[in-house]
């Protein structure tokens, strides 16, 4: 089976915009899951509200698009009650780290055995562009007007924290890396969080001086900092910039997970 | 070989949907239902089931609904606060056909109100609460007993109908404890399975569709979005939205006669009391001490879809009083349907009403 054999094609066009980093993750994700060899009626794709929660809806496989912010505790149902399925749940900043925060930090305590896929494009994008827990310090939306005054969450600190065993982050730019850790993630039993950084033109860019799509890609780029060189130059005491986030795989553990066959 | 128990309300209705085949439980304490809660934590591990405690009742509903499209017989309990929390999800449930079992075992409201007492202020949440149009199935025990067999009920009403059941109890019947006969077995209505190859929200004759269970091969998508007969969102077509929200709601109203579940005394009466839940006890009580043939009444186990046509069965009816633990919420839905005045009675802080009020309600004429 082709990776295009998981899409609807019955359900084309889809809704993203023109320049929309969403569809990059979807791509990755099926890649890998087809990497798995998974089959499409033992998978079931889980979602919130918002333009990445419309994923589910273009894969052709059971999915279940629910209400902003609950697609966690939705897909905790849903893995318990039958752990043959695979469950994947596509998630926003808004819909994971604002409505759903507390059920993205419980399902990561609980360790349930589904990987949570969060394309965070800094923004509320589906209703034009709010500001999002993780909209960036000083960055415009349309209710941050004067720039966003609050401090942003780091979504894979709050998962690690809260106990995922598997967590990493990448950018739509970072495809091949993007893959193989959702890979890593699908493997991994237990709660595995990847955090995709996307680029939103519509919503964010054109707020924030990125005249091109590809200018906020090229940021999202340029502004990431391998794990590794992260921690060498913490040790070193070197001066880290701000702008800067960590990428790569930042936690794979081992702490027990549940699931009982009914 | 049935036999003889001697339990709380809430232990029956946790027995009552173990053996409807409930295996999923997902739940969050709050008086006064925690203990089906913990019934259920008990027991449904040594069923093969799953008892999950989540961080907060959107949660716990929430995991019901991703229970229920594995197939399984999924249910949560709650009280007032826990039961408002759930209300967005409870639309999604009724919005994508979701069966499950939601039980309130309700208590003093608004807010915190009165965790320990009993009250039935949740009545036309059940049936209103979320946002949008839609029907749903409530059903009112007013014993140990029917705590029990309301509750296997609900289970077969939620998968034939394909729809959101409460059981609204209140913390009188969830904590007595009474004798209750347990049956051998409870009956049992499957969920009809969709046909392979036909549309999934494309409903039958009886206006319900069949369910496409998740990991069956389906490949079927489940939106709380308007959807067309494929599943797939479609919000901005106002016949198809029209079309969808009418045939949720007449799938539950045009069976009103089927689901209904009342008993009538003494239908010549001119005087009738009209009771759901625990204040059936005190009119049963009133009844048994008059002794008069001439006092009516309608006991109403199925509050929604309300059954209108009961009514009708008290040609010389000159007169309903309606005791309620709320100010008077199905007393304004009796309104609705009768030429005749309508007595509501309410009474509001947790304490049953005694036969001498309802006495002296039937004296004042």
């Amino acid at each position: 089976m082709s990776f295009e054999d998981w899409y609807r094609q019955d359900r084309l066009p889809h809704i993203f915009c023109a320049g929309c980093g969403n569809g990059t993750i979807i791509n990755c994700t099926l890649a890998a899951i087809e990497q798995m060899a998974w089959k499409k009626e033992e998978t079931v794709f889980v979602s919130g509200i918002g333009c990445s929660s419309r994923a589910p809806g273009y894969i052709a496989a059971d999915s279940l698009h629910t209400t902003h912010g609950r697609a966690i505790a939705f897909a905790t149902g849903v893995k318990l009650a039958n752990p043959e399925l695979n469950v994947v749940v596509f998630t926003g900043d808004g819909d994971l780290a604002a409505i759903g925060g507390n059920h993205f930090i419980h399902g990561c305590r609980r360790n349930i055995d589904i990987t949570v896929i969060c394309m965070n494009n800094q923004i509320y994008g589906m209703t034009g562009g709010q500001g999002s827990p993780t909209t960036p310090l000083g960055c415009f939306s349309s209710t941050t007007p004067f720039g966003c005054a609050e401090a942003p969450f780091d979504l894979c600190e709050l998962a690690i924290a809260a106990g995922a065993n598997y967590v990493s982050r990448w950018t739509s730019y970072h495809v091949k890396e993007l893959e193989k850790a959702v890979y890593a993630g699908l493997q991994t039993p237990g709660f595995s969080f990847i955090e995709a950084l996307v680029q939103c033109p519509t919503a964010f860019g054109r707020r924030n001086k990125f005249k091109q799509v590809g200018d906020q890609v090229d940021y999202l780029r340029t502004h990431s900092m391998l794990k590794a060189k992260h921690d060498r130059l913490l040790e070193q005491g070197e001066h880290i910039p701000p702008d800067m986030f960590v990428v790569g795989e930042l936690v794979r553990r081992n702490r027990p997970v549940p699931g009982v066959k009914i | 070989m049935t036999r003889i128990e001697f339990w709380q309300g809430n232990t029956a209705c946790a027995e009552g949907a173990l053996a409807a085949g409930c295996r999923f439980f997902g739940g969050y304490p709050i008086t006064p239902s925690t203990e089906v809660a913990e019934h259920m934590a008990v027991k449904l591990p040594k069923k093969n089931g799953i008892f999950i405690q989540m961080e907060d009742e959107i949660a716990s509903i929430a995991s019901v609904i991703g229970a229920s499209w594995t197939g399984a017989r999924a249910m949560t309990a709650t009280s007032g606060p826990g039961f408002s929390l759930m209300m967005e999800n409870i639309g999604f449930a009724a919005m994508t056909e979701t069966p499950c079992v939601i039980v309130n075992v309700q208590r003093g409201g608004p807010s915190t109100g009165q965790p320990t007492m009993g009250a039935q202020g949740d009545m036309m949440q059940c049936r209103f609460g979320s946002h949008g149009d839609y029907s749903i199935i409530a059903l009112c025990p007013a014993s140990v007993q029917e705590m029990y067999e309301l509750t296997a009920k609900a289970f077969n009403l939620a998968d034939e109908y394909r729809v959101p059941v409460f059981l609204m109890a209140d913390e009188v019947v969830g904590h007595m404890r009474e004798k209750i006969v347990i049956p051998d077995s409870v009956p049992y209505v499957s969920r009809k399975a969709l046909v392979k190859g036909t549309l999934p929200f494309k409903a039958d004759s009886d206006l319900i569709p069949g369910f496409p269970q998740f990991g069956k091969g389906y490949g079927v998508h489940v939106t709380g979005l308007t959807h067309d007969e494929r599943g797939y969102p479609c919000a901005t077509n106002p016949k198809l939205h029209e079309a969808l929200v009418m045939r949720l709601v007449d799938k539950i109203e045009s069976a009103r006669h089927k689901i209904a579940d009342y008993e009538i005394l003494n239908p010549d009466a001119e005087e009738v009391f009209i009771a759901y839940g625990a204040p059936v006890r005190t009119v049963q009580q009133l009844m048994h001490d008059q002794q008069d043939k001439t006092l009516g009444f309608l006991r109403i186990r199925t509050v929604w879809p309300f059954p209108e046509f009961a009514l009708k069965e008290f040609k010389n009816a000159r007169r309903f009083l309606v005791p309620e633990m709320n100010l008077g919420q199905i007393a304004r839905e009796i309104e609705r349907h009768v030429q005749v005045p309508v007595v509501s009675l309410p009474k509001l802080g947790g304490d049953l009403h005694t036969p001498a009020e309802l006495l002296t309600a039937l004296e004042a004429r």
